[in-house]
């Protein structure tokens, strides 16, 4: 039987760890899979360009007002080639526009958080970037070819976004009393959410089973988590920002640190809608969304004239 | 007036435009029809700050007070910005931004070709830098004219709306006082009144094959060259100016 081949084909190619591509058969629960996964990231790509675009016409130096805008437009970049290797699945990007707005696509939580002072330009930079950076280098190594070849790029201007957050606090942190104060508040408000970034315990988290055996995701979220709380602490220790966790400390025999408590509720809630910015966030996207219609239909209308007046 | 000061003024002149039009420009973030649009202007408003804060950091060599760039842009008052009024007017809808980037890119696109020429070197250098970027504006702003003006019924009437409402904040673009004849005579830079007949067959053309048509001339604002702007301006530099002014000890 025909179908039945195809799953060898495609369990084999997993197996020996050779990419699967667009033209590729594939089941459909690894199509299913990939779509969900790889829109969420393109539209936590874009929606995390308003937290940080709050910020650009505040930015404090001309310096700063250019890596700000470089970087948000970097972010924007990253949603066109996820948006394009979720399309070599099979579903446009009106579709998954449409998908998001119906609130049936979500997006990272950590933009549902309000970026309130400068200094959380800096923190977005250094934990959210920073935390994003190890989830994605683990994803270079997924198993579908476009999503994995989208993940290489993008890597290689991550590391850039993440230095330049920490940049933002190092100067805060040898400034003056009042920037000190600005760059710990912004540590104590993002370090929690940036360790939520990496979703719910190993034994709590819902889609792990076929997305590892699929060799969609390599490491677990715990693994994830760890490496990102191991890079993230020395960092901050070195600008003299504290980690907001009491327990936090370091554990000789595992050669890592150990944390405290996540608190998940939190976690869950914003999930349902009931983070900070939630509304905010979906407003602004479905508002402009609906204010550039009329530029799209425009756009649209005018081609299509051209085609004409071509063939003619 | 003294040829230093006169470079001053000229300096903040050509300065304040690109900071003044980036700042807009960076407001359509996460605004824009579609994606890749709200790339193409926040990609314009980082052209133009860099622009803003190399000439910035020119007229503070000139003024030789010991400031920086930084300080000229976020420790100035309104009535020392210099910037042509027409780019600070707010976004508005597509068309209103559109609009008001055809009309300064194609102005810039002939200044800057000048100023290529410049006897002072500095600012040579800057404009040979800066006429690919506002090739590029052009380029793009024309484009939409046409794609909106010949588009549907309400595209064409929104951008013949556009054009209609900041026409008459075009008229400044070319005025020239004491200090473009004495910079044009020093061979710095060339006399803006001279550049309206180039500027209006430009477009004409634009605005033809956009379906669109050109205003009468009518009434025009003035008021920028002496530092006297509309209100729009003062909300700008608190905005921007914020961080700078409620910290002022603080480095960023
Ligand atoms: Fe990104
Ligand atoms: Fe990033």
């Amino acid at each position: 039987m025909e179908h039945i081949d195809h799953l060898k084909v495609f369990e084999t190619k997993i197996e020996q760890d050779i990419n699967i591509e667009a033209k590729d058969w594939m089941p459909d629960d690894y199509r299913k899979h990939l779509i969900r996964q790889i829109s969420q990231h393109a539209h936590s790509e874009v929606i995390g360009m308003q937290p940080e675009g709050n910020w650009i016409t505040r930015a404090p130096s001309l310096r700063a007002k250019k890596i700000l805008l470089a970087k948000i437009q970097d972010e924007g970049g990253h949603g066109l080639y996820l948006y394009s290797a979720a399309e070599t699945l099979g579903i446009g990007r009106d579709e998954l526009i449409q998908q998001l707005h119906d609130g049936k696509a979500k997006y990272s939580n950590i933009f549902n958080y309000p970026s309130l002072t400068w200094a959380d330009i800096g923190a977005i930079g250094w934990l959210v970037d920073g935390a994003a950076i190890v989830n994605q280098v683990s994803l270079q190594r997924t198993s579908y070819g476009p999503y994995s070849r989208a993940m290489v790029r993008i890597c290689k201007e991550e590391s850039f976004h993440q230095r330049q957050g920490y940049e933002i606090m190092a100067k805060m942190m040898a400034g003056t009393a009042a920037q000190r104060e600005m760059a710990q508040d912004a540590m104590n408000r993002w370090w929690w959410p940036a360790l939520m970034m990496f979703g719910p315990h190993d034994t709590d988290s819902p889609h792990t089973g076929n997305a590892v055996k699929w060799k969609i995701k390599r490491q677990s979220n715990d693994t994830l988590r760890q490496k990102f709380i191991d890079k993230t602490v020395q960092q901050a220790e070195v600008i003299g920002l504290t980690i907001p966790d009491p327990d936090l400390k370091w554990n000789e025999e595992k050669k890592s640190y150990d944390h405290g408590e996540i608190n998940w509720n939190e976690f869950r809630e914003v999930i349902n809608g009931n983070g900070p910015c939630n509304r905010q966030r979906m407003s602004n996207h479905i508002k402009a969304h609906e204010e550039g219609e009329w530029v799209r239909k425009a756009a649209s209308a005018y081609s299509n004239k051209q085609k004409l007046r071509v063939s003619q | 007036m003294t040829h230093q000061e006169a470079l001053l003024t000229l300096t903040l002149r050509l300065g304040d435009d690109p900071l003044i039009l980036g700042h807009r420009l960076g407001e359509w973030c996460s605004k824009a029809p579609i994606l890749e649009e709200d790339l193409a202007l926040t990609n314009m408003a980082l052209d133009l700050i860099g622009r803003a804060e190399v000439i910035l950091r020119y007229a503070a060599e000139v003024e030789g007070k010991g400031q920086t760039e930084d300080d000229l842009a976020y420790r100035r008052g309104e009535r020392r910005f210099y910037n042509h009024l027409l780019v600070e007017q707010p976004n508005g809808n597509f068309a209103n931004t559109i609009a008001r980037q055809l009309f300064i890119s194609a102005y810039e696109s002939f200044y800057y070709t000048e100023l290529m020429n410049s006897k002072d070197a500095t600012l040579s250098a800057i404009a040979h830098k800066a006429i690919k970027e506002i090739k590029y504006h052009l380029k793009h702003a024309s484009d939409w004219t046409i794609r909106l003006g010949d588009g549907t019924e309400e595209s064409h009437h929104k951008m013949q709306e556009a054009i209609n409402e900041l026409w008459m904040y075009t008229g400044e673009l070319f005025e020239t006082d004491d200090i473009d004849e004495q910079m044009s005579e020093s061979g710095i830079a060339p006399l803006p009144a001279e550049l309206f007949g180039k500027w209006k067959s430009l477009m004409i053309d634009i605005l033809s094959e956009a379906k669109l048509s050109l205003p009468d001339e009518g009434f025009m604002q003035t008021g920028s060259r002496q530092g006297v702007h509309t209100e729009y301006l003062g909300y700008i530099l608190a905005d921007m100016q914020y961080l700078q002014r409620a910290y002022p000890d603080a480095k960023w």
